[in-house]
């Protein structure tokens, strides 16, 4: 068990690395999309979330789990398409220039 | 079936990080958002599959509602109204992830191993604070709740006292992890924490407060991928944290304060004591002379802040740029890292009317420009510009990187009232013999500028 807590640390720190070296190359004019962006990928949570809706252990389990799923569901639909709407602007620019 | 999906969550961790890496221009950048969307589908995909579920019926009204929900949001919202909708969203996403957290405890129950339960509570409070924080946020940048900082006495003594009651439940709930009112104890008392922690921080601070919000919700993640042992939640979670961590450290920088300094700090409620030069006098200046100032520019560096949002002038902005580089002006845009209540704020906003990326520069690479440029136009900012941040050292925006409007032979500002910016500073800059205040809406100050140019 402490096995398995050990590399899920591993994996984190290693993580949160990978995460600062490609981040940092961001520019500020794409800060906003990175934000949506990112914002959206924390909605990674669904995944834990339609365990627990679907899992059928008890009426609370699948309520909160239900519930977390529809939250979840918007921030990763919303935060995805809305990203891609603004992206969509930035990209316009281009052709014009 | 086991090995299939734990490859499946290795191959969405690859998406998601060359998505991420894509993000880096704005050529690759929509690219980048796709293989995060893949991912995602592959990482939701690859857990329908397990045997664990059981029955689907919950997990599809769950996705229906919540596609519905985030379209219609992601199609409707304005590109004005941006920050409110990442703090919201921010919010959703902690919240999601606490929620998750406390279902597993209540399918868990007994035997929980202590790194678990650890897990547990660091998931239910940073999810918590996330949620009721980004709540708040929410609120003030939609005009719901007073977005002036709301300071009252012993603030920061009930914070700590709240935080410390925070511990002593937390302690509880370890020693005794049956004990489910220890973890709605931590619950409630994050909830309340998240409200009184934001609460003080004034409208100027937003894009801080929302980096640090989108750090945290990426870290509950991360904890709830502790408390299940799943690999995706944890690498995602670090990936998102690391990226909110960075902005928050870009932000604070730009307004050269310290996070604490802003969280504990509230600028705009203190200085309110720092007494104001009367003597002073502004002269206001019509668009007429702003027109002839403009047209006989060379060289023009627009700044725009949060009032050309407010306004909703970013359309007539650009196209007044328009008619001037038609008149053979060469316009720029400068852009100051916390104009606006989000980073890169000012940057979709003129990307929605069409501006060219690259007429936007940065705060690094046209401040030197300033010198030799003819015309500065100051649309709806004010602290970004104020040149007592780098004489003043009394000032409370002393050290701030500034644009160095005041260095351009001349400067027009559009602003609604001589009122102070957000740091309640005075700006000297209005009283500059150089300056020509154009007072009003700026979307009218600009369309009547329009006109009078293209005649």
């Amino acid at each position: 068990m402490i096995d398995l807590l050990l590399i899920a640390l591993y994996i984190f720190v290693l993580a949160v690395f990978v995460g600062f070296e490609t981040i940092t190359k961001v520019p500020p004019l794409l800060h906003t999309p990175l934000m949506s962006g990112t914002n959206a990928i924390s909605g990674i949570t669904l995944v834990g979330a339609l365990i627990s809706a679907g899992a059928g252990h008890s009426t609370l389990c699948t309520l909160l789990g239900t519930l977390a799923v529809i939250i979840a569901t918007i921030n990763v639909v919303g935060g995805f398409l809305v990203t891609d709407r603004m992206l969509e602007m930035f990209k316009k620019k281009k052709r014009e220039s | 079936m086991k090995t299939i999906i734990v490859l499946a969550y290795l191959l969405s961790s690859v998406l998601f990080i060359l998505g991420l890496k894509n993000l880096s221009s704005p050529k690759t950048a929509r690219r980048g958002n796709l293989f995060a969307m893949i991912a995602m589908l592959i990482a939701i995909i690859a857990t329908l599959i397990k045997n664990e579920i059981i029955d689907f019926t919950f997990i599809i009204i769950g996705l229906i509602i919540g596609s519905t929900i985030g379209a219609i949001i992601a199609r409707k919202v304005s590109m004005t109204a941006m920050p409110q909708m990442v703090a919201l969203f921010n919010g959703l996403g902690g919240g999601a992830s606490a929620f998750v957290a406390l279902a597993e405890y209540y399918r868990l129950t007994g035997g929980l191993k202590t790194h678990i339960i650890v897990s547990m509570i660091i998931s239910f409070f940073v999810g918590a604070v996330t949620l009721t924080g980004s709540l708040v946020a929410f609120g003030k940048l939609q005009g719901i709740i007073k977005s002036a900082p709301v300071v009252f006495k012993a603030q920061r003594f009930l914070n700590i006292l709240i935080f410390t009651l925070f511990l002593i439940a937390g302690i509880m709930f370890i020693i005794s992890p049956v004990n489910n009112e220890y973890l709605l104890a931590i619950l409630a008392i994050a909830m309340i924490l998240g409200i009184l922690l934001v609460i003080p921080i004034g409208g100027a601070d937003m894009p801080v407060v929302i980096s640090l919000l989108n750090s945290c919700s990426g870290l509950a993640a991360a904890a709830t991928g502790f408390v299940l042992s799943n690999n995706i939640l944890i690498i995602c979670g670090a990936l998102v944290g690391a990226s909110g961590m960075i902005l928050t450290r870009i932000m604070c920088k730009a307004m050269n304060r310290s996070i604490s300094n802003i969280i504990f700090g509230t600028v705009g409620a203190i200085s309110k004591d720092i007494k104001k030069d009367d003597k002073q006098k502004v002269v206001a200046y019509t668009e007429e002379d702003a027109s002839m100032m403009l047209e006989s520019a060379q060289t023009v560096i627009i700044i725009p802040g949060y009032g050309l949002a407010v306004a909703q002038a970013q359309f007539a902005l650009q196209e007044l740029v328009k008619t001037l580089i038609t008149n053979g002006i060469n316009v720029r845009y400068a852009i100051h890292p916390v104009a606006g209540r989000m980073p890169g704020h000012m940057n979709v906003l003129l990307a929605e009317a069409n501006v060219s990326y690259d007429l936007l520069s940065d705060l690094g690479d046209i401040n030197n420009d300033f010198q030799n440029t003819d015309v500065a136009l100051v649309v709806g900012a004010n602290d970004v510009v104020n040149p007592a941040a780098r004489v003043n050292k009394d000032s409370p925006l002393y050290g701030m990187p500034i644009l160095n409007a005041d260095q351009a032979k001349s400067v027009i500002i559009c602003k609604r009232s001589l009122s102070p910016g957000f740091s309640g500073v005075d700006n000297e800059l209005f009283y500059n013999k150089k300056t020509m205040m154009i007072f009003g809406d700026a979307k009218d100050s600009i369309n009547e500028l329009i006109k009078l140019l293209k005649t």
